[in-house]
Formats: structure tokens, C-alpha cells, sequence
């Protein structure tokens, strides 16, 4: 069997749709793993945990970024936009005087900040803050 | 990268015993975080600070894990009980094996 010109084109034109269709979840699958790797798939639920983040983040290079969680062992950050979503995990030590963090972040484009504290009673909590991002970091 | 990492800290000069104070550091470092392209579109790679921690006479206060969404001269704010006069540790993990330290003292008042 020969292959035409317009054969190789369609099925060229195939493929490229089929690959950018299976990278659109791509970002949400690596939210999810690094969600899993955290709780090793506990269930997670909402509440006793503040996240602080500003509504509007004029640079996305800097969004400063508070949590707490009181009775928190371990809380991590993830920005579910990200290329790569993990952000950082604070492990709180024997003298931690609150179980809270505050740090700057960068965020490439408006998307959901994600905060989830490892309770020291072995249970997980979560918040969520949407940021509306009007200059993107990552150098994007 | 090592000369041009320059820690600073800020650590109240007294505290009551058993007393909540808060701590601030910042580190200066570019925090490359390997998403950017040079100008000839080759990637430049991943340099960061990965791991902060922060200990008080040999005990863990916070033991943070950093990743490329950092921004540019990490920046931390964290909370620390103090029992007793001492030191705090501050130490900072770069990606190429460099480890940054610096400590500042305590009194109780």
C-alpha cells in the first residue's frame, strides 16, 4: 500500500490533536500524585487550616503566601497551575511555637493555591485560595 | 553560587522563657528554577535551595522543603518557642552541595 500525500497529512494532523488532547490533564494527574504522595491517599478534609494568599498578585514572580494549621504536623503547599505543582512542605520540629509558615511563591499563571497539614493525630486537612495572577513567574 | 549566597536572619535579642517569638530569614539566591530558557531557547538548569532548617540548642524548630516555586531569595516566617537562653541554626541545603549556616544568640530577660 502506497501512502498519499493527503493520507500522511490526516494522519499527521491525527496525531498532533491526539497529543495535545492526552497533555491538557497532565497538570491536574501531577496535582493529584503529589496530593497522594503526601496523604498516601488518606482522605482529606477541609477545614482547621488558614491560608492566607492575596486575591490579586500583581507579580507572579513573589506572591507571599501564609499558612497555620494549629495541631499540624507537616503542612504542604501546592500551586495547581504550576508546571510542577509542589511548592514546599514545612515540617514542624519539637520547638515549632505555632504550626504556622510564611513564605513567598511563584505563580505562572491565575490558578488555585493548595494547603495540606498532616494533623499529628495522623489526619489530613486542606484550604484553598484562588489567585488572580496578572504577571506570570517561572519566566513563562 | 556559594560566595553570593548571603543569609540574613532576624532573631528578637531577648526573650522570656518559654516565651513564642517569631523568626525571619532570607537568603539571597537566584532560585533558578529549570522552566527558564536562555536567550538561544537551551534551558537553563535547575539551581535551587531545597531544604531549610531551623534548630534551637540542637532541637528541631522547622525543617522546610523547597521547591522550584520558590521565589527568588527565599524568604521564610515561622514561629519558634524558646525555653531557655541559647543559639539558633539556621542552615540552608543548595542544590550543588553548598550548605549555608549562620546562627544568632538568645538571651532570656
Amino acid at each position: 500500500m502506497t501512502l498519499s500525500r493527503r493520507d500522511f497529512v490526516i494522519g499527521a494532523g491525527c496525531g498532533v490533536a491526539f497529543a495535545s488532547m492526552s497533555s491538557l490533564p497532565a497538570y491536574a494527574s501531577l496535582v493529584e500524585d503529589s496530593i497522594a504522595a503526601f496523604t498516601g491517599g488518606a482522605d482529606v478534609v477541609s477545614g482547621d487550616i488558614v491560608l492566607d494568599a492575596p486575591e490579586i498578585a500583581e507579580n507572579g514572580n513573589t506572591v507571599p503566601i501564609e499558612v497555620s494549621a494549629p495541631g499540624a504536623a507537616s503542612i504542604m503547599l501546592l500551586a495547581t497551575g504550576n508546571p510542577v505543582p509542589a511548592v514546599a512542605t514545612f515540617n514542624f520540629g519539637p520547638l515549632s511555637g505555632s504550626r504556622s509558615g510564611n513564605t513567598r511563591i511563584r505563580l505562572i499563571k491565575t490558578q488555585e493555591v493548595m494547603a495540606i497539614a498532616k494533623m499529628e493525630d495522623g489526619s489530613f486537612r486542606s484550604a484553598q485560595a484562588t489567585v488572580k495572577v496578572t504577571i506570570g513567574g517561572c519566566g513563562g | 553560587m556559594a560566595k553570593d549566597a548571603k543569609p540574613r536572619v532576624k532573631v528578637p535579642k531577648l526573650a522570656a522563657a518559654g516565651e513564642t517569638i517569631t523568626l525571619k530569614t532570607m537568603i539571597s539566591h537566584k532560585m533558578e528554577s529549570g522552566q527558564r530558557k536562555d536567550s538561544d531557547g537551551n534551558k537553563i538548569p535547575r539551581s535551587i535551595i531545597n531544604r531549610f532548617t531551623c534548630d534551637f540548642n540542637g532541637q528541631n524548630v522547622i525543617n522546610v522543603t523547597l521547591e522550584p516555586a520558590i521565589s527568588t531569595n527565599p524568604y521564610l516566617q515561622f514561629d519558634a518557642v524558646v525555653p531557655e537562653a541559647g543559639e539558633f541554626k539556621f542552615t540552608w541545603y543548595d542544590d550543588d552541595g553548598s550548605v549555608y549556616e549562620t546562627s544568632k544568640k538568645i538571651a532570656i530577660g
